[in-house]
């Protein structure tokens, strides 16, 4: 391919020219899915790294929060497998089928693949394109937006990941965990998944992101998810990651009529963390719940940008979304709500707000709604401040200690997001890790 | 040794004197109202008692059962059995008034080193007093004071503090935006609780409060201090001739 950068690459970009060249040959699947990297990469090769001065990544320049590009991540030895040992345990006692990625990989043996309940398969991603899978090739980057420049490198780069299908009407009680681990050695993954909940189906897909801190691996995650025709699923996400780790995640979501879908992102970790969702509501009558909680501390920053795409009529979607941020951490929320010419009857609300505890931090909310419908609702509310301290002196009156009264104030604060998961087990282990959290900050 | 001994109290908000030399004695087992005219420093004096931060002491002293309260953070005021019943009670979004409860409760017993109590222990004992004044259990699952009216906001003050069981309540204006059947539930509230180890200050503004809390002592506040002190009757005669004398002797 032609790779010339004209401008001035940075040592990144260079990098990842150089990835790219080494690394092509030996990443999985031939014919259209290295015509479909290499289109990717071409992307890439064009516009560089996101910078300032593209709008959707205004508050989260990668070009220069991104010094270096690691090298990809090698295939897991058995010390990089042993740190997965501890993995998940941010859930709790959450009763869930775990399959387990170390550096991106799929690793089976240390997954629950056993007693698959009927309806659901699931597969590597690396398989599937090397055996070149036409269910999988047929939905793989239908969805995620092309032109997005991390979407992009995911796809050039992918590696491996998940390949989950939900047969018609199958109801999956047990909970599946996407377990991603990045091990020791700091490096590049690129990890790509394509779960297919077909029409009827139920499901609920929790997805985490770890890995040891003070090391500053880099992590491009991406998920396509198509959800059918009165499917109701329930989406996790919890980024846990180190506290060196670059972490960019993706979801990219094709909704079905009258389906039920839940997103929820809870970001805790990482140094420089980027959550993107694009939503396409393309069915109509579709209910869907899009939240999230952020915490973030020390010099944190992470940013959280959302499309919801309401193209169908009559859809509803709540969106809410809640920081804390301490230190000089830094937290971003761009919300965009699109409603198209034909989604009528589009009720849609969505509101951000920030909890600020320090003077040094800040945060930076951009909400949009750009409506080409003349019947809909539609509407946004967002606030920044501090704690209450009328509420605190009232909590301190009643004997609780400073220290604790604020505790049970950001509880409450995150807790108004949090309540929207389904799933009680898992509301209790997100409210236990912000307990956690609360103890340990600065 | 009185339970509450306020010496000379000077004190006051951004600068601005407001209380001018108050001194005030309540011992324990006694009910003592304090009576004035809007501005003359009742609920700064309330603020104060409990430590709101911004009030500001300039001289004099206060002790609580023979501690300077002012060595001490409202925290652990309220752990050392004093309680403020505000006038106006806050709505805390997201905070469920069960938690509430049982996290001040135990926050207070831990500091006085009892031990916590166990969450049935505590649903038992929450549900008695609870039922004493007819707060139903609906009302204590839901975010504390949240959506609640006016009367029901009053009933919950009082319900902290039957659970809380403080040495010392301060009662700022409860009867503010009460009805007359609202009135009397809260003011049960209070007299189930009066005893020899308790003693109460009553803050209002009008004589009718004190027809169903009646007080052992009434005190007349103008200007930041104490000018006038007396038996219940005293309340009658200020609803009789409101505080105009008072006004012009602070000013005198």
């Amino acid at each position: 391919m032609n790779a010339e950068l004209t401008t001035n690459k940075t040592a990144a970009e260079s990098a990842l020219v150089n990835t790219f060249a080494k690394a092509r040959d030996h990443l999985p699947g031939d014919g259209n899915v290295a015509a479909q990297r290499t289109a990717a990469f071409e992307l890439f090769a064009k516009q560089g790294l996101p910078h300032r001065r593209i709008e959707e990544w205004k508050y989260t320049d990668l070009r220069a929060l991104m010094r270096e590009a690691k090298p990809l991540a090698s295939p897991p030895d058995a010390a990089a497998k042993a740190s997965a040992k501890t993995a998940g345990s941010m859930l709790g006692d959450v009763e869930a089928r775990r399959l387990i990625f170390v550096d991106g990989i799929f690793v089976p043996e240390l997954s629950d693949l056993k007693g698959l309940e009927s309806g659901l398969s699931i597969g590597s991603l690396a398989d599937a394109l090397a055996g070149g899978d036409p269910a999988v090739l047929a939905y793989l980057g239908k969805i995620a937006p092309a032109g997005d420049v991390a979407v992009a490198l995911n796809t050039a780069l992918m590696g491996d990941g998940a390949v989950i299908r939900i047969g018609g009407g199958a109801t999956i009680e047990r909970p599946l965990h996407l377990c991603f681990v990045t091990s020791q050695k700091p490096a590049a993954t690129f990890a790509r998944s394509l779960v297919t909940v077909e029409p009827g189906a139920r499901v609920m897909l929790i997805e985490s992101h770890e890995g040891p801190a003070g090391s500053d691996y880099q992590i491009n995650s991406a998920l396509e998810l198509f959800v059918g025709e009165r499917a109701h699923i329930d989406h996790v996400k919890i980024i846990a990651d180190g506290t060196e780790a670059l972490h960019v995640s993706t979801l990219a979501a094709a909704v079905a009529a009258r389906a039920r879908f839940n997103t929820f992102s809870f970001v805790m970790g990482g140094a420089v963390v980027r959550n993107q969702m694009f939503l396409n509501f393309d069915g109509e009558d579709t209910v869907a719940g899009i939240r999230g909680a952020t915490l973030l501390g020390g010099r944190q920053h992470a940013d959280t940008t959302l499309l919801a795409n309401h193209i169908a009529r009559g859809c509803q979607s709540r969106e809410v979304f809640k920081s804390v941020l301490g230190g000089e951490a830094h937290g971003v929320f761009q919300g965009r709500i699109v409603v198209r010419r034909g989604a009528q009857k589009t009720d849609a609300k969505m509101m951000t707000q920030a909890l600020l505890l320090s003077e040094r931090a800040e945060a930076d909310n951009k909400p949009e709604l750009e409506i080409y419908a003349d019947d809909v609702q539609c509407g946004h509310g967002a606030t920044a401040g501090a704690l209450d301290d009328e509420l605190k002196f009232y909590l301190m009156a009643r004997g609780i200690p400073a220290a604790e009264a604020e505790a049970l104030l950001i509880q409450a604060f995150l807790g108004e997001a949090i309540e929207g998961i389904e799933h009680a087990g898992l509301r209790e282990a997100l409210m236990d890790s912000v307990a956690a959290w609360l103890k340990v900050r600065q | 040794m009185a339970l509450l001994a306020i010496r000379n109290l000077h004190a006051g908000i951004e600068g601005k004197e407001i209380l001018r030399g108050l001194d005030l004695t309540v011992n324990a087992g006694e009910v003592h109202a304090i009576m004035g005219p809007n501005g003359s420093g009742k609920s700064t004096l309330a603020y104060v008692l409990a430590g709101k931060a911004g009030y500001e002491r300039t001289a004099g002293e206060v002790l609580f059962n023979g501690k300077n309260l002012f060595d001490m953070e409202p925290d652990e005021r309220a752990a050392a059995g004093l309680f403020l019943a505000f006038q106006y009670p806050l709505e805390i979004p997201g905070v469920a008034t069960m938690t509430f409860l049982r996290t001040a409760l135990n926050a207070q017993r831990k500091k006085r080193g009892n031990p916590e109590l166990s969450t049935p222990e505590f649903i038992k004992k929450v549900r008695e007093v609870a039922g004493n004044l007819g707060i139903d259990q609906d009302m204590l699952r839901r975010a504390v004071n949240v959506g609640f009216s006016g009367g029901e906001k009053k009933r919950n003050e009082v319900l902290q503090m039957a659970l809380l069981e403080p040495r010392l309540a301060v009662l700022d204006e409860t009867d503010s935006g009460l009805d007359i059947d609202a009135l009397k539930i809260v003011s049960d509230g209070v007299n189930r609780l009066r005893s020899p180890e308790r003693a109460f200050i009553v803050i209002t503004h009008y004589q009718r409060l004190l027809n169903y809390i009646v007080p052992d002592v009434v005190h007349v506040l103008s200007k930041g201090r104490i000018v006038k002190t007396g038996g219940k009757e005293l309340a009658l005669t200020l609803e009789a001739h409101g505080y105009g004398e008072y006004q012009e002797e602070a000013v005198a």
